[in-house]
């Protein structure tokens, strides 16, 4: 400790040009802690709940239907514990930027297949009794000032009512929390059975499933049964591990975690030289200090860890700094109006952000340091 | 330093001494079987023209760097034989260095450049502080501590320089021309304090210096020409 009023002095040496790498490391850092968010948004959600679920679509397309009597038969095959629906609706509210995700669902079903939905037990009872009621999300709600006992219209460019008309009225009847903070607490969902009364179009058709296994080591197992009961019918279907699920469609973006890796790198690769060059060029300015230093009886092993200290505050700063603002910015939540949900930073990202930091700062100050210890103390002091 | 009694009164022993400095494949005699010995209580004056081998001559005492031949011994211990971290702490412990340009950290104010050597001791922050203020208070600069070496005049920082060096109460005091940039007033302060510190202080002091003004006021003078010392100055 007695230490750091000398190397924070060097900090503030030049204090312009600390102030820019400063900033050019809070930079990256703000993109590191955006860019987790975003990879959050799109790979997450999948935590230790989902496990034991698996997902059945259509073996062609998601966007092609699967019989609604599917269930009965899925749940008579050996492993499969319940199966539950859901069909993508894709309505917005009162204006198109308002997308979020609403589904019909059979609410026992699927209460009991998302246990990391919490919903009051008068709320749920609500449900079962109420035909057109719905529950949402409570980020929606609040986003919408949305209370039960609202009647709140969705517009719909898929389904049609039966009696004409893209809009549907549904009576909020709860409100329901995420029980991690993964959990998507945006999306809204409603009773498939008035769904399916009140469209236009075929009776009994659903979006996909999802299908709780008794034993989650035993999944890949089950989907290979599933995909075989319906092999060779009309709407043969393709079962595999929600995360699984979950990533082949962020992968319809491309790979994500490869962007997101590919943008760091280069990023941080820069920052390196940047800094590097930094503290480089802030060595070579004091190479005669640094021989008063170790005239004065410093050892070699000291300038080390002075060099690598002034490098490693510096990256650390910037590196706190920048996750700090990210996280700013990430509480504000979904930047896109409803395509990322869960928009967050892990806390996992923001302990591996710190750990690199560190990394950044040994880095950059390394090739100074060793440069500092391999001064002669004699060819130094005629540098002052 | 105890090993002085051993050493019969000699605190600086010199002995058959050679440097060579390489550049490419030439090789440059600096010093050449040099023999010196100063004895403790000493302020010795070191003279002689630019590139005959004085500051090379008191790197070597001072421990800053290595003879090619020969022996440095300072209080009865080989300086040449010690490891480079055995021979850091040994500078720090025995010796205080005052430098012609002052090299000051201009980052720091005058108690925390004096207070430099002391971070590599076990003393606590308040011993430090009274060190770094008996210190300040004998170069006559208690009253500029908090202020930095770019606001002190060159009299000033070199008196800085010279509570550094004592702050530590070294067995040796190596000064590299300590006025040689400093104005004839200034320099006659530093001189006046470097000889205080001899006579009061007890402090053997080897001064470096092409000033004869300056070295007058030295116990003794040697003249080191071509790499050799001798007591008088070479014609």
């Amino acid at each position: 400790m007695k230490f750091l009023p000398l190397i924070w002095s060097n900090l503030k040496r030049k204090k312009l040009r600390t102030f820019l790498t400063l900033l050019s490391i809070l930079v990256a850092f703000v993109l590191f802690g955006l860019l987790s968010a975003i990879k959050e948004a799109f790979t997450g959600g999948i935590s230790i709940n989902g496990a034991n679920r698996l997902v059945v679509q259509h073996k062609v397309s998601l966007i092609l239907l699967l019989p609604e009597n599917y269930k009965a038969r899925m749940e008579r095959i050996p492993g499969v514990d319940l199966a539950s629906h859901q069909t993508w609706f894709g309505g917005t509210y009162q204006d198109p930027k308002n997308f979020f995700m609403q589904c019909p669902v059979v609410p026992d079903d699927f209460l009991s297949i998302y246990p990391e939905y919490i919903l009051a037990t008068n709320q749920l009872k609500a449900w079962r009794e109420t035909r057109t009621g719905a529950i949402v999300g409570r980020k929606s709600a609040e986003k919408f000032h949305w209370k039960i006992g609202d009647k709140v219209p969705i517009k719909t460019p898929i389904w049609s009512q039966k009696e004409g008309g893209d809009t549907w009225t549904f009576d909020i009847v709860g409100i329901f929390d995420g029980k991690e903070k993964s959990t998507d607490a945006t999306s809204m969902y409603f009773r498939y059975d008035y769904f399916d009364e009140a469209h236009q179009g075929e009776r009994g058709q659903v979006g996909w499933y999802t299908v709780r296994v008794k034993d989650p080591n035993r999944s890949a197992e089950v989907a290979k049964l599933i995909d075989k009961e319906f092999e060779n019918s009309m709407a043969e279907v393709k079962a595999e591990p929600e995360a699984a699920m979950a990533q082949s469609w962020a992968n319809q973006l491309g790979d994500i975690g490869l962007i997101t890796t590919s943008i760091l790198g280069a990023v941080f690769f820069t920052i390196l030289l940047v800094t590097g060059n930094t503290m480089t060029q802030a060595v070579r300015e004091r190479t005669g200090e640094l021989g008063v230093l170790k005239a004065i009886g410093f050892t070699n092993a000291q300038v080390v860890v002075f060099v690598l200290a002034e490098s490693c505050i510096l990256a650390v700063m910037g590196g706190i700094l920048g996750l700090g603002l990210a996280w700013v910015i990430a509480s504000g939540g979904d930047p896109t109006g409803g395509m990322l949900p869960m928009f967050f930073i892990p806390p996992r990202a923001l302990v591996a952000g710190f750990g690199i930091s560190v990394v950044l700062g040994l880095a950059t100050g390394l090739f100074p340091a060793i440069q500092a210890m391999r001064l002669q103390v004699a060819v130094a002091l005629r540098r002052m | 330093m105890s090993e002085v009694t051993k050493t019969n009164g000699t605190l600086v022993s010199v002995d058959g001494v050679e440097k060579i400095f390489r550049r490419g494949s030439e090789e440059i005699h600096v010093l050449r079987d040099l023999n010196l010995k100063v004895p403790a209580g000493e302020f010795l004056a070191l003279m002689g023209p630019s590139g005959s081998g004085k500051s090379t001559l008191l790197n070597l005492i001072g421990g800053l760097d290595r003879p090619t031949r020969g022996s440095v011994s300072v209080g009865g211990e080989r300086l040449d034989g010690l490891a480079e971290r055995r021979l850091a702490a040994w500078r720090a412990r025995h010796v205080g260095f005052v430098f012609q340009l002052y090299n000051l950290m201009p980052t720091l104010n005058a108690e925390r450049n004096v207070e430099l050597p002391l971070l590599l001791t076990h003393l606590s922050k308040a011993e430090r502080r009274k060190h770094v203020s008996a210190a300040l208070e004998v170069v006559g600069l208690s009253h500029r501590a908090k202020h930095y070496p770019r606001t002190l005049s060159g009299g000033e920082q070199q008196r800085v320089g010279i509570a550094r060096g004592i702050v530590t109460d070294p067995t040796l005091l190596l000064c590299d021309e300590p006025t040689g940039d400093l104005d004839r007033k200034a320099g006659d302060g530093i001189l006046d304090l470097l000889q205080a510190l001899n006579r009061e202080h007890g402090k053997t002091i080897i001064m470096v210096t092409h000033d004869p003004h300056a070295s007058a006021r030295a116990s003794r003078t040697v003249h080191l020409d071509k790499g050799q010392l001798s007591a008088e100055p070479v014609a």
